[in-house]
C-alpha cells in the first residue's frame, strides 16, 4: 500500500533554532493522522514544510510515493494538497462563494484572454467550478450564507469556509491547523463530524494538529507525537495513550 | 442657461481625460493597496515609444502592438525586479519604490527616446462643432466612447473570473492568497500590463492634445484629487471622481476666476480634494469594502 504521505528524515531550523531534527514518519492512503505535542513542538512548522511554505533544511517529502521536489504552496495546491491555517487566513471583504472559488485558481487550463473575452474553455470551466464550490457548500451544510461576507460571520462558520476552501479541489491531502481552536464543545462536535464526513465519503486522507486529546482520540485512526521538533510517538490512539515517552512529554508526568 | 450647461459639459468631457489616467492607479491599488507613483512614467513611456515608432513610418495599430509589448515587457521586469524582492512589505515601502521606479522609467525613457517635444497626431480633429447648441469636438466625444469602452472591458477582464477572483484575493490578504496557491508573480505581472495599456491610452489622448514629452509624466498630479474624490480603490469612482474635478474646475474657473483675477483650474481641484479629505476622507467610492470593477 502506498503512503499518502512520507515524512522522511525531516530538519528545519530557523536562524539555528531547530524546529524539526530528523522527522520521519508516514500516513497511510484514507487516514485520518493527529499530529500532537506541546505548543512549540513543531507541528506548525511540519505542515508548512509539507506545502512548501517553508524549505526544509534537509530530508524529504513524498506523496504518494513521489518526491515532491522544490516545494511551494502554488505546486503544493496543483499536486493535491489542501491547507487550513491556525489563525483564518481567509478573504475577508469577499463573499463566502468567492472564498471557495480561490481554491480553484490552481485547477483551470483556460489562459487570461480566454478568460478575459468569455472565449473558448471559459464557459465550460466556469459552469464546472461553479458546481463544484456550489457542492462543497452543500457538503459542508454553508449554502444558505454562500453570499455572506467572510468576515461578519461568526468564528465557526468561518472556520467551515476555510475548510471548505480547502476542499473545493477536491485534494489528495488534507492538512488541518488546529481546526477546532477557540471553539466550544457543540461546535467541535459538529466539525469533528464534517471532517469524519469528508474522510469517508471523499477518501480525502487527513493531517490534522489538534490540542483537544478526546477530539483526537475519538477522530483519528493514528497519532504523531511531537516534542522539541522530535517523534516521541506514533501509533493508534490507544497505543500512544499508553507510551510513557508520550505520557512523560504531552500528557504530563505522575508525581 | 446654455453658456451654463456647455460650461459644464466641457468639463465633464475634460474630467474624463483625468479619469482616464486616473484607472491606471486604481487598477495597481485595487491589487495591492499600493499607490503606484510610476503610472505617470508609465504614460510618458508608452507615449513615447508610440510616437517614436510612428514617426519612423509605422502604422498606427502596429505601434500599437510593439508599444503594448514594450509595457508586458517592462511589467514583468518590475514585478521580477522590484516587487517580488519586496512581497510582504508595507504598501508604505513599496509605495517608496514606485517613487523610485518612476525616476528609473522616466530616465531610461528619455535616455533611449530622446528628450524632444513631439506632435502626435491621432487624426480626429478637435474643433469644437455645435451639437444642439453645445460646443463639443469629435476629440472629446472619441475621449468618452474610449473611457466607456475602456471601463466596459476591466470590468469583463476583472469581474467573475478566475483572474478577477485571484486579484481581489490577493488585495484582500496578500499572504493568505499566496499560501493557498495563487501564484502572485503572475498575477501582479496581468495587472500591471494591463495598467500599462491604460497609461498607453491615456497617454495617446494626453499627448494628441498638449504633445509629448516629460510634462506627459506630471499627469500624475491631475490624477491625485480625482483618486482622492472618488476613491483609491474604484473604477467607477475614478469615472466620478473625474467628472466631478472637471466639471468644477471649470465652473470655478468662469465663476470665481474673475473675482481673484487668475487661472483656478490650476489648483481648484486640490481644494476640492482637500475639503474631501477632510470631510470623506475614503472618497465617494472608498469606503464600501470591495468594488466590482
Amino acid at each position: 500500500m502506498t503512503a499518502a504521505l512520507m515524512v522522511r528524515d525531516v530538519s528545519l531550523s530557523f536562524l539555528g533554532v531547530r524546529a524539526l531534527t530528523s522527522l520521519s514518519f508516514s500516513v497511510a492512503q484514507g487516514e485520518i493522522c493527529a499530529l500532537i505535542g506541546p505548543n512549540g513542538a513543531g507541528k506548525s512548522s511540519l505542515l508548512n514544510v509539507i506545502n512548501g511554505v517553508y524549505r526544509a533544511d534537509s530530508g524529504d517529502i513524498l506523496i504518494d510515493d513521489q518526491l515532491f521536489s522544490h516545494p511551494t504552496p502554488a505546486r503544493a495546491a496543483k499536486i493535491g494538497i489542501g491547507r487550513t491555517f491556525q489563525n483564518n487566513a481567509l478573504f475577508r471583504r469577499m463573499s463566502v462563494i468567492d472564498n471557495v472559488l480561490t481554491g480553484l485558481t490552481r485547477q483551470g487550463k483556460a489562459g487570461f484572454l480566454e478568460l478575459a473575452f468569455r472565449l473558448g474553455r471559459y464557459s465550460t470551466e466556469q459552469r464546472i467550478e461553479r458546481a463544484q464550490a456550489e457542492d462543497i457548500l452543500a457538503f459542508l451544510d454553508i449554502s444558505a450564507h454562500r453570499d455572506a461576507i467572510v468576515g461578519q460571520l461568526p468564528y465557526g462558520l468561518q472556520k467551515r469556509v476555510e475548510l471548505a476552501r480547502a476542499l473545493v479541489a477536491l485534494p489528495k491531502l488534507l492538512l488541518l491547523d488546529e481546526p477546532m481552536a477557540g471553539m466550544n464543545k457543540n461546535e467541535k462536535a459538529e466539525l469533528s463530524q464534517f471532517i469524519s464526513d469528508v474522510n469517508r465519503q471523499l477518501g480525502t486522507t487527513i493531517v490534522l494538529i489538534e490540542h483537544d486529546i478526546g477530539v483526537v482520540m475519538g477522530l483519528s485512526h493514528h497519532v504523531v507525537v511531537l516534542d522539541y521538533g522530535r517523534k516521541v510517538g506514533d501509533g493508534t490512539p490507544e497505543e500512544v495513550r499508553r507510551n510513557p515517552d508520550v505520557i512523560a512529554a504531552y500528557l504530563g508526568t505522575r508525581h | 442657461m446654455l453658456f451654463l450647461v456647455n460650461i459644464i459639459v466641457a468639463g465633464l468631457l475634460a474630467g474624463l481625460m483625468y479619469a482616464l489616467v486616473a484607472i491606471g492607479f486604481v487598477l495597481i491599488y485595487k491589487a495591492s493597496g499600493v499607490f503606484n507613483f510610476a503610472q505617470g512614467a508609465m504614460v510618458l513611456l508608452s507615449a513615447l515609444t508610440f510616437v517614436t515608432l510612428n514617426e519612423h513610418g509605422l502604422p498606427f495599430w502596429l505601434c500599437f502592438i510593439i508599444t503594448v509589448g514594450v509595457l508586458i515587457v517592462a511589467s514583468v521586469l518590475i514585478e521580477f525586479l522590484v516587487l517580488r524582492p519586496l512581497v510582504n512589505r508595507s504598501p508604505d515601502t513599496l509605495f517608496m519604490a514606485t517613487l523610485g521606479l518612476s525616476f528609473v522609467i522616466e530616465g531610461l525613457a528619455q535616455l533611449v527616446l530622446g528628450t524632444d517635444v513631439h506632435q502626435l497626431d491621432l487624426g480626429i480633429p478637435d474643433v469644437p462643432l455645435k451639437l444642439y447648441g453645445l460646443q463639443v469636438s469629435d476629440f472629446d466625444l472619441f475621449t468618452a466612447a474610449v473611457s466607456i469602452l475602456l471601463v466596459a472591458v476591466l470590468a469583463l477582464l476583472f469581474g467573475k473570473t478566475r483572474v478577477g477572483i485571484s486579484l481581489r484575493a490577493v488585495a484582500d490578504n496578500t499572504l493568505a492568497a499566496q499560501s493557498i496557491g495563487i501564484r502572485l508573480p503572475h498575477i501582479w505581472r496581468i495587472v500591471w500590463s494591463v495598467a500599462g495599456v491604460v497609461a498607453l491610452i491615456a497617454g495617446l489622448l494626453w499627448g494628441n492634445r498638449q504633445g509629448v514629452q516629460f510634462s506627459l509624466s506630471l499627469v500624475v498630479l491631475k490624477a491625485m484629487p480625482v483618486l482622492i474624490i472618488g476613491g483609491f480603490s474604484s473604477i467607477p469612482g475614478a469615472i466620478v471622481g473625474g467628472l466631478i474635478v472637471g466639471a468644477t474646475e471649470n465652473l470655478a474657473d468662469i465663476y470665481i476666476g474673475p473675482l481673484v483675477h487668475g487661472a483656478v483650474s490650476d489648483w481648484f481641484a486640490y481644494i476640492l480634494a482637500t475639503a474631501f479629505l477632510l470631510i470623506r476622507p475614503n472618497g465617494l467610492f472608498g469606503e464600501k469594502p470591495i468594488q466590482r470593477v
